[in-house]
């Protein structure tokens, strides 16, 4: 190879060949270069995030985590309250959201006519699109005095009635509340996971469906035995992936979850997440005070969550990503 | 092999009951019917949501909806104010956003796709941005407070502008690297054959022939920061007055329908629905004529 174009290179073949390994070489450094950039972009959110919080760890310790206390007047925070608040209410989004979810992916692989699928996929994932604050403002308008006025009287008439479970669905039905902001956030998510699983389903090999179906299956039958086994591990991943979105939604839930730091045991009463609490009271911190620190210290826990819960929603769909 | 398919029609064991094959039938028959029900309705569910938003939008919103929403500014409850300012912000830093994301996104997914195919490092960016496209945008909004307002004294649309393009980049990212490797290789191969450094390659075929998907990511991308709201809090904050001065803090569309929509006034919460249906009508758009272009492609 070299010994070739070091025999007989004429002149202006060399310097065009030149120019374009100068071309080459600035392009592939840019483009290399953005790369990097967005590894330090991550890292440096990471670290801003913690540097800034610095101040509260250090006041507060790691009790800082789990004290429920947050008190501007006697400048004691604590992430206790908000803490509970994000992981209560991603995870009964999840749980609201994953049986529709599957439900709407059933239909659009196997159960809707051809015709109806891409309109009907499109206008789920539009759901998706739709801005967080336009939730808030419905789910405020609309779902707060539905719930208000009929869906938790009921509840509280029914539900909160059983023993073991009932002290869950007791309170006054003020309508906002941690249950209703899982239910706006299990809608949010709702698109995400049933996309994920949507497209997976879609991977199970032709053959393997026709196989069970040739032996008689129905078409649970083939989705229980087939298609779930064959699909499980992406499954997961793409609730995990909405488990992650829910984690960190900020309009939305700041309209309807009511907004007050403690924790209380029904799930109509009212409460907030670290990400609601960073909304209302960022404005009302001043530049250097504790509180503000210990807003920054939430946003630093905040994202290790959402942090370990994406990277394990996105190892478990590597799968699907080399497909 | 042929010996199991002979022997059959004579399975050792029970004999086969006519009347509990025929109810197990039933009842498997019965299971699927109900299953594909729960799965219509699952389905309806989820449509009905999408038509509830979108009626309360229509309802509330056309209500609401005049001229003065577009030439009047923000003003005081009660004395006619329109939302021009906020349009013009929003416009003004989803545009800017977008120019500074794009150009990054575009050379990022081009690195993926074109020079770090199975790389260490590449894997590693790939990894960074896909967690970048899920994390909680009201934390890229108080890392920009930290970097940008804090050391310029004061918040800034340009602040706001800086957050917006940090969104933008992982979603041009995805589909950037999405589309050129849907390109085949014996394309890159005719055009390196004829003598082409690799630049010009990416920059004159891949990219051209993966343009409709490349915009298609960019109209995506728009329409994610347009609807916006948690990062521009703590970045560009909003104002109520006209202002087009990128260093000085910047109305937006979804800040003034926060604003507004938590307000008692019923003059501010019309003028929030307004708002809301604008930028929803605009969003579902972008995102429609986006599947339009890449359904084109395929």
């Amino acid at each position: 190879m070299s010994q070739a174009a070091t025999a007989s290179p004429p002149a202006p073949a060399r310097t065009a060949r030149g120019a374009g390994n100068t071309g080459d070489i600035i392009f592939e450094w840019a483009c290399r270069g953005a790369g990097v950039l967005v590894l330090i972009l991550l890292g440096a959110i990471i670290v801003e995030l913690f540097i800034a919080g610095l101040p509260a760890f250090r006041a507060f310790g790691v009790g800082f985590v789990w004290s429920t206390e947050w008190d501007p007047v006697q400048e004691v925070f604590g992430a206790g309250v908000s803490i509970y608040g994000t992981i209560v209410t991603a995870v009964l989004s999840v749980l609201l959201a994953v049986p529709l979810a599957f439900g709407v992916a059933f239909y659009l692989t196997e159960l809707a006519p051809p015709w109806l699928r891409r309109p009907v996929g499109t206008a789920v994932e539009l759901l998706a699109a739709v801005p967080s604050i336009i939730y808030g403002m419905w789910g405020f308008f609309v779902i707060v005095p539905a719930f208000a006025t009929y869906i938790q009287p009921t509840l509280i008439d029914t539900l909160g009635e059983l023993p073991a479970i009932g002290f869950l669905f007791q309170g006054a039905p003020f309508g906002t509340g941690i249950f209703t902001a899982s239910f706006i956030l299990a809608i949010m998510i709702l698109p995400f996971i049933a996309a994920t699983m949507r497209d997976v389903f879609e991977q199970v090999p032709p053959v393997y469906k026709e196989s069970a179906y040739g032996l008689g299956a129905t078409t649970w039958e083939v989705m229980r035995g087939v298609v779930i086994p064959y699909t499980r591990v992406s499954v997961v991943g793409g609730i995990m992936l909405g488990l992650g979105r829910a984690l960190g939604e900020t309009m939305a839930v700041t309209f309807v979850i009511g907004n007050a730091n403690r924790i209380t045991g029904s799930l109509f009463g009212p409460g907030n997440t670290i990400a609601s609490l960073v909304a209302l009271e960022f404005g009302e911190s001043e530049t250097g005070s504790l509180k503000l620190s210990s807003l920054l210290a939430l946003g630093f826990i905040l994202f290790v969550l959402s942090f370990i819960v994406l990277a394990t929603s996105r190892y478990l769909l590597r799968s699907r990503l080399k497909a | 092999m042929s010996s199991i398919t002979l022997s059959a029609g004579a399975v050792p064991g029970p004999r086969k009951d006519p009347e509990v094959a025929l109810r197990l039938g039933r009842r498997r028959k019965t299971t699927d019917v109900v299953i594909r029900m729960l799965c219509v309705i699952a389905t309806l569910i989820g449509l009905i949501f999408l038509a509830s938003i979108l009626a309360t939008l229509f309802y509330r919103g056309f209500e609401a909806m005049n001229l003065r929403v577009f030439t009047h500014n923000m003003a005081p409850p009660g004395s006619e104010g329109g939302l021009l300012n906020a349009i013009v912000g929003s416009l003004i830093q989803a545009t800017l956003g977008t120019a500074i994301g794009t150009p990054i996104g575009m050379l990022v997914g081009t690195y993926l796709a074109e020079y770090a195919r199975g790389s260490r490092l590449g894997d590693v960016v790939r990894f960074v941005s896909d967690i970048l496209l899920s994390a909680p945008s009201i934390l890229i909004g108080l890392f920009v407070y930290q970097i940008l307002v804090l050391p310029f004294g004061g918040f800034s649309g340009w602040a706001g502008v800086v957050a917006l393009a940090i969104i933008v980049i992982p979603v041009v990212v995805r589909t950037t690297e999405d589309m050129l490797t849907l390109i085949p290789n014996t394309l890159r191969e005719a055009v390196i054959g004829l003598g082409s450094p690799k630049w010009k390659m990416i920059v004159f075929v891949c990219w051209k022939s993966a343009m409709s998907g490349i915009i298609t990511g960019i109209l995506l991308a728009v329409a994610r920061v347009a609807g916006e709201t948690a990062p521009l809090l703590f970045t560009s904050l909003g104002n109520n007055a006209w202002s087009t001065d990128l260093t000085k803090p910047m109305s937006s569309l979804p800040l003034a329908i926060y604003a507004f929509a938590g307000s008692p006034f019923e003059d501010w919460i019309a003028l929030a629905w307004a708002g809301a249906l604008l930028i929803t009508l605009s969003v579902l758009l972008l995102n429609i004529l986006a599947r339009t272009l890449l359904r084109g492609r395929k």
